[in-house]
């Protein structure tokens, strides 16, 4: 307002700044591609360039999917993270419209305890699953890995906190059209719940996609691992001799959900910041 | 669609009658209700409040995996655990990751909040930019940052070297390695600070920016200490608690970049715990740590809550 | 205590034009309303007074003095805001307080923590003190000081709005529906408060609203908006008898005014429903429309009647809606007298004193009624 040259100025002034931190943010992923883009002679060399002489992308592709099964790891975190979705889903939404809509003895107490099971961090209850997972003979399988996560206090809470907000007359309609609770569950709070159960599935899918501490823990096998701890272990057979075809496999495992992201930000925001709630 | 609709005001009155004169329903839609919590009320206790009461019950055992005894040995654990130098390095570790990574990743998040917000011009851009990192797979970025920290060949050195700086041997450098992985934390977290106060901030009424101009608060900096930063308040003690939590379950930079090393400069709680009780498998110790851990996130957990409350301003 | 002068004031937003080239004037201490259905642009000029919009052309001038590229907080003005945009964070009184410290205390003293360490600044919040303590007392929120906005009522935030204007003792006062939200009962308690405050302070007062039954009973003067431009400016009686605009005569007063088609002969003169008015006029021939406010219309004898479809007693007054037959027109009437209130259903005649009609032409513009017919308007009170 005051004058047009201070304003242009601090416009100029705000890039610069946002640009500089931008390149901060944008480092590792330009070094990642141009890394993965190098041939081996060129990724050591103490000179630095981020364009490659030779474009070698395509080499440590092959040679990335060569020494590791990625497509099987790729798959394994498709099916752990769309079978924790579900069954989280399947298992939150009848409480959560419980909880919201219905009177039951011991509702406060049981809302209180999945207030309580937010708290808990997945750290703090990682030996004694363990432990029983062992127990009844789970341990390194696909079940390890979906089982511990199928209860979601967040999720409970998340749409329980969403169904509060579904008018009581829909649902009194429901019972009048003669849609049994289960039915009104799945029929009508569902599709009512579109939204938050969309921001809930991408920050599940997200946190699981991207989770290393609790497969690091219960899987052994090689043809059950999820793509961070494909990365991981590809890293300790390779590093130090082949970053090319590492830092392509890097790439491989981040493309999804970051073309995922690319695509529908406002959505993906959205659901992360879910965990801000947490 | 109108049809729906008409339904639904048609059916409401009658159907509160019928919840105060006939118990019979009210009864049967109470067995649905338990039937409906059954399946969550079970797994909750099975995987969650279950095991938090089994660890720290284990906590005072000397179990083992595998062993076939196991006795209960009071606070011995726990005595071990406080006579034990490896506990005490991560434990200041890990307090070191908070103090630096807290102030860093918040700081940034809200300058970089302020900084979008105050102009018009490119902010989705700016946004997703900052906000990938958040997206990433951590383990792969991990693998990335390593190599970029690399002494010879990394571009970090590169850099430095190129400016007429020293290098450092960044991870194998104890007096420097748990400071790299302090960055990678500051790097990973900003995007998510960012987008929590770039929320906030959009939420404050415009009409105040406004009152402030006419009251005379004629600087950029005189509106921020009226009314931004009070505007702020809540969130930003949010994000520190948030922040704070998540940095207390640092584990997967270290895991996989120093292992705790170099000699324990980068060991952290959760690691140590992670070594005692899946590499070991002393649970009875591991779990012990578990309990001391578990003890700072709830400490946290409940500033929040103090906080939170104290925060709510308008009603 | 100042002069407003707006010279072709010009806006627009994303090329769409919501001012027009407004030419105004208000004048030292009187108090006048801006009032047009919503988006007519008054709340827009409000701003672009205030210097938080800059206009796109045209000039504003506070005291002879052009204020533009001047900060808002520069032209030392006061505003009262639709939402009151008082500080959630802080007290009454530290809300109140905000317009003194910002002027009286440098940057420095202003820092949280070595501020009031520094040498001047407790003489100063001493002054700041006894000023809003003067201000609490006039407008009786001295024991609201410590509390904060939350846990004040609508009508007690929207006192301490008031106050931390007043404490700046501003050159005028700017209000943006500072009435709105707050419900229909204190609406009206408010209404006095203000104008009282107004006669108090003699302060100009520049007051938007969409109400017109604000406007009328509060203002000295009303400038009636209507898309980007300014249609009539005057007194509130001025605006409600002597209207310029057909859309003046229709925004202006509870119930509207009843508008009947009509129609302009060669040799001036004018019908309405078929009969013929002992009135004249110099406009061209052709349709027209004429007014008549529901107080003005006589019912029971006159050449027109109607069907009585609805009746609203109000108690002290009541309205009689009336079906004309064949026109498909309705009209409200206002009857002072509800002890004899018509039947439902039962057929109404009704006429109109001739000075009782205001005449428009088919664009909406009044048309003046001719002053050698000012005789015959006078004679017989039935047309």
């Amino acid at each position: 307002m005051s004058n047009t040259h201070s304003v242009s100025l601090q416009a100029v002034l705000r890039h610069l700044l946002l640009i500089a931190g931008a390149a901060i943010m944008l480092a590792p992923f330009i070094w990642m591609i141009s890394t993965a883009s190098k041939p081996q002679t060129e990724v050591f060399s103490s000179e630095l360039h981020l364009i490659p002489y030779r474009f070698a992308l395509w080499d440590n592709l092959r040679e990335a999917f060569a020494k590791a099964n990625l497509l099987r790891f790729l798959l394994n975190g498709v099916i752990v993270t769309i079978s924790i979705f579900v069954l989280q889903v399947m298992v939150a939404l009848p409480a959560a419209y419980a909880l919201a809509k219905l009177r039951f003895r011991g509702r406060d107490t049981l809302f209180a305890l999945v207030l309580f099971g937010i708290l808990i961090p997945p750290q703090a209850t990682a030996i004694p699953v363990f432990l029983l997972l062992h127990k009844v003979g789970l341990l390194d399988s696909y079940a390890a890995l979906v089982l511990p996560f199928t209860i979601s206090a967040f999720g409970i809470f998340l749409m329980r906190q969403f169904f509060k907000t579904v008018p009581d007359d829909l649902v009194d309609a429901a019972r009048m059209d003669g849609i049994s609770e289960f039915g009104i569950v799945w029929r009508v709070m569902l599709p009512a719940a579109i939204p938050a159960v969309t921001a809930f599935g991408i920050f599940s899918v997200v946190a699981h996609w991207n989770d290393y501490f609790w497969p690091l823990i219960v899987l052994n096998s090689e043809q059950l691992r999820t793509p961070p701890l494909a990365v991981a272990h590809f890293r300790n057979n390779e590093a130090g001799t082949s970053y090319g075809p590492l830092m392509a496999a890097a790439m491989v495992i981040i493309a999804p959900l970051v073309i995922a992201f690319l695509f529908a930000q406002r959505r993906f925001i959205e659901g992360i910041t879910l965990t801000g709630i947490k | 669609m109108s049809d729906g609709a008409m339904t639904i005001d048609a059916a409401a009155v009658p159907a509160r009658a019928a919840r105060r004169t006939l118990p019979a329903h009210g009864s049967r839609r109470t067995y649905s209700a338990y039937a409906l919590v059954a399946p969550a009320a079970a797994l909750m206790l099975v995987m969650l409040l279950g095991p938090l009461a089994g660890v720290i019950a284990l906590s005072f055992t000397d179990y083992q995996l595998g062993a076939p005894h196991f006795s209960w040995i009071g606070l011995a654990n726990y005595q071990d655990l406080f006579a034990d130098k490896v506990f005490w390095i991560a434990l200041r570790n890990t307090l070191t990751y908070v103090v630096v990574v807290v102030p860093g990743a918040v700081i940034a998040g809200l300058a970089i909040a302020l900084l979008i917000q105050s102009g018009t011009s490119l902010r989705s851009l700016y946004r997703t930019i900052y906000f990938l990192p958040v997206m990433a797979t951590l383990i792969a970025m991990a693998v990335v940052w390593e190599f970029m920290l690399h002494p010879q060949f990394g571009l970090v050195n590169g850099l430095l070297r190129g400016a007429g700086l020293p290098a450092f041997a960044w991870l194998q450098d104890r007096s420097t390695a748990l400071y790299a992985l302090c960055a990678i934390g500051i790097w990973q977290a900003v995007g998510f600070n960012m987008v929590l106060f770039l929320a906030g901030l959009v939420s404050i009424p415009k009409q105040l920016y406004e009152a402030a101009e006419i009251d005379g608060a004629s600087s950029g900096w005189a509106r921020f200490r009226l009314v931004t930063w009070p505007m702020l308040g809540p969130v930003t003690t949010f994000v520190v608690v948030v922040s704070g939590i998540r940095s207390f379950q640092v584990f997967d930079t270290v895991h996989v970049l120093t292992k705790g090393g170099p000699s324990k400069s980068t060991e952290v709680l959760i690691h140590t715990m992670y070594t005692e009780g899946f590499e070991f498998f002393r649970s009875g110790y591991a779990a012990a740590i578990t309990v001391v851990f578990l003890v700072f996130v709830l400490a946290l957990t409940l500033i929040k809550s103090r906080l939170a409350d104290r925060g709510v301003h308008y009603t | 205590m100042a002069q407003i002068e707006l010279s072709t004031i010009r806006k627009s937003f994303d090329g769409t034009d919501v001012l027009k080239g407004i030419d105004f004037r208000i004048e030292d201490g009187e108090f006048i309303s801006l009032v047009g259905p919503s988006g007519c642009g008054k709340s827009t000029l409000l701003r672009i007074i205030a210097g938080l919009e800059p206009q796109n052309s045209g000039q504003v001038r506070i005291d002879g003095r052009p204020v533009d590229g001047i900060r808002p907080s520069a032209r030392n003005l006061a505003m009262v805001f639709q939402s009151y945009a008082l500080y959630p964070h802080l007290s009454t009184f530290d809300n109140i307080a905000v317009p003194l410290r910002m002027r009286r205390l440098s940057a420095i003293e202003r820092l949280p923590l070595l501020g009031p360490l520094l040498p001047g600044r407790r003489a100063k919040e001493h002054g700041i003190r006894a000023d809003i303590a003067a201000i609490a007392e006039q407008l009786d929120i001295a024991p609201l000081l410590r509390r904060k906005p939350g846990q004040l009522s609508g009508g007690q935030r929207q006192r301490v709005a008031v106050g931390r204007a007043m404490v700046r003792e501003p050159l005028a006062f700017l209000f943006d529906e500072p009435l709105s939200n707050l419900d229909a009962k204190l609406r009206v308690h408010m209404r006095a408060e203000l104008a009282e405050l107004h006669r108090r302070l003699k302060t100009t007062f520049v007051y938007v609203t969409h109400d017109q039954a604000e406007a009328m009973t509060m203002s000295s003067r009303i400038a009636v908006m209507m898309g980007g431009e300014l249609i009539q400016v005057g007194t509130p009686a001025e605006i409600y008898n002597d209207p310029g605009d057909i859309r003046v005569a229709e925004f202006i007063g509870s119930p509207k005014i009843n508008i009947l088609p009509g129609r302009v002969w060669k040799d001036g003169g004018i019908d309405v429903l078929g009969s013929a008015l002992r009135l004249a006029c110099g406009a061209t021939a052709g349709e027209c429309r004429v007014g008549v406010r529901p107080e003005r219309i006589d019912l029971g004898a006159g050449p027109f009647s109607g069907n009585v479809v609805h009746l609203e007693n109000l108690g002290a007054e009541a309205f009689v809606h009336l079906a004309i037959e064949g026109a498909g027109l309705r009209l409200i009437a206002r009857l002072a007298d509800v002890r004899h209130l018509p039947a439902m259903g039962s057929h109404l005649a009704f006429g109109f004193a001739s000075d009782a009609v205001q005449v428009f032409d088919s664009i909406g513009k009044r048309i003046p009624l001719k002053v050698e017919q000012a005789e015959r308007v006078r004679e017989p009170a039935h047309v």
